[in-house]
């Protein structure tokens, strides 16, 4: 336990030789993985290479067919759903989350912000446009306080703009400690510290 | 706390979708159409319209089993439960609470002018309205259940799989109407505490399987 503390940054996910078969199709096999605290992994590859499958693996949604994962901390998961009742709006479906997470009513306010959601906050949630429904699952992952962010193509759908917005949210939440893992087919416009490229 | 607000916003979506009146409006059209169909023998009504106000609460149940598991399951919602390490057994048992909190009391309002519809006697209504409230639990137990166990396959099957699940608390709350009722009431009582006891786990394994 001392010498976990000594270093200097310690792995958040650690995957080791890991499967995963889904309806009896082998998605990958023995992929080997590190994502040091506080830093940004990346998922490249081509769609069905098992990307989004991976994150949810280390969600602990999914369990792997062979192999080990470790993650250590609080995670968080933004996929390609919304998980946003239609009827409420922006603001009161993202705070529910942050109430679920324990988390105070400014973190909503400040993740809608930086997102540049603000204007959005009182457009009931069904009326949101595939982009402007992508940045609200992200803000709600980023404003949950997790250790580990799970980001699923959250690029897709957004036009430079928010794509620019997205990029230098992502990079704060890094700096400011989190763990990020990210799948994307597309540049995401910050550097990775560590890419696994999934190709088939 | 977080699983007061999940009951609440269960109960929200229930009723801006009409969870509160497509129960009991069901439940009245039936009180007011069975007459149609047995004809206005006042006797005979009284005899039967208990046993049919049983019926008609077991279907009322079942109404809004669409939207009881289904669209959490699409939207993410409930994955989004499991990464915060809910129990999908809890989550279960607090969707129960709340479908039973959304129908139970409003069909027992809904119990009483069914009784008078039919004209039945204080004591036969009061045993009716007891049973009820004993069942409904029981009763909103089993459509979550079946609710998360249809959920990949759709809603077509789930009443044919409530009729037979259903049928003890049928037998027990219509049987503790009749005149040689000693004891139904209990049994009433037993079999719905063992659904609703057993449900939260049978539904929460049926989520876990959605996620596959």
């Amino acid at each position: 336990m001392e010498q976990r503390q000594a270093e200097p940054a310690p792995d958040a996910v650690v995957i080791d030789r890991l499967a995963c078969l889904r309806g009896g199709r082998l998605v990958f096999e023995r992929l080997d993985w590190r994502i040091a605290r506080g830093t940004l992994g990346l998922l490249t590859g081509p769609n069905g290479a098992g990307k989004s499958t991976l994150l949810r693996i280390i969600a602990g949604l999914l369990r792997p067919a062979a192999g080990s994962i470790m993650v250590e901390g609080r995670v968080a998961l933004a996929d390609e759903r919304r998980a946003l009742d239609p009827l409420p709006t922006l603001r009161q479906g993202l705070r529910f989350w942050a109430a679920m997470d324990a988390q105070p009513a400014t973190a909503t306010d400040r993740v809608l912000e930086s997102l540049g959601l603000a204007p959005l906050a009182d457009v009931p949630v069904r009326m949101l446009s595939t982009g402007q429904t992508k940045r609200a699952v992200v803000a709600r992952a980023l404003q949950s306080g997790a250790d580990i962010m799970l980001l699923d193509e959250p690029m897709n759908g957004l036009d430079k703009a928010s794509a620019a917005l997205m990029a230098a949210a992502l990079a704060a939440q890094v700096r400011a400690g989190t763990t990020l893992v990210l799948a994307s087919h597309i540049p995401i416009g910050i550097d990775p510290t560590t890419t696994l490229d999934m190709a088939i | 706390m977080s699983a007061l607000r999940l009951i609440a916003r269960d109960l929200r979506l229930a009723w801006t979708g009409g969870g509160l009146w497509l129960p009991i409006l069901f439940f009245l059209a039936v009180a007011i159409l069975y007459p149609f169909a047995v004809g206005p023998d006042a006797k005979l009504l009284r005899a039967t319209g208990g046993a049919m106000l049983w019926i008609a609460a077991l279907l009322a149940a079942l109404l809004p089993i669409e939207r009881l598991i289904r669209p959490d399951w699409e939207s993410g919602f409930l994955d989004q439960l499991a990464v915060r390490g809910w129990a999908d057994e809890a989550v279960a048992a607090l969707k129960i609470a709340a479908h039973w909190l959304s129908f139970g009391p409003p069909l027992l309002l809904a119990t009483l002018v069914g009784a008078a519809l039919f004209d039945l006697d204080g004591d036969m209504a009061g045993t009716l309205l007891g049973g009820l409230a004993i069942a409904t639990p029981a009763l909103a137990a089993l459509s979550v259940t079946i609710a998360a166990l249809t959920a990949r396959a759709g809603g077509g099957a789930a009443g044919l799989m409530l009729l037979p699940l259903a049928i003890p608390v049928l037998i027990f709350g219509a049987g503790s109407l009749g005149p040689n009722s000693v004891g139904a009431m209990p049994l009433l009582a037993a079999v719905s505490l063992g659904l609703t006891v057993l449900a939260p786990f049978a539904a929460g394994a049926a989520m876990r399987a959605l996620r596959d």
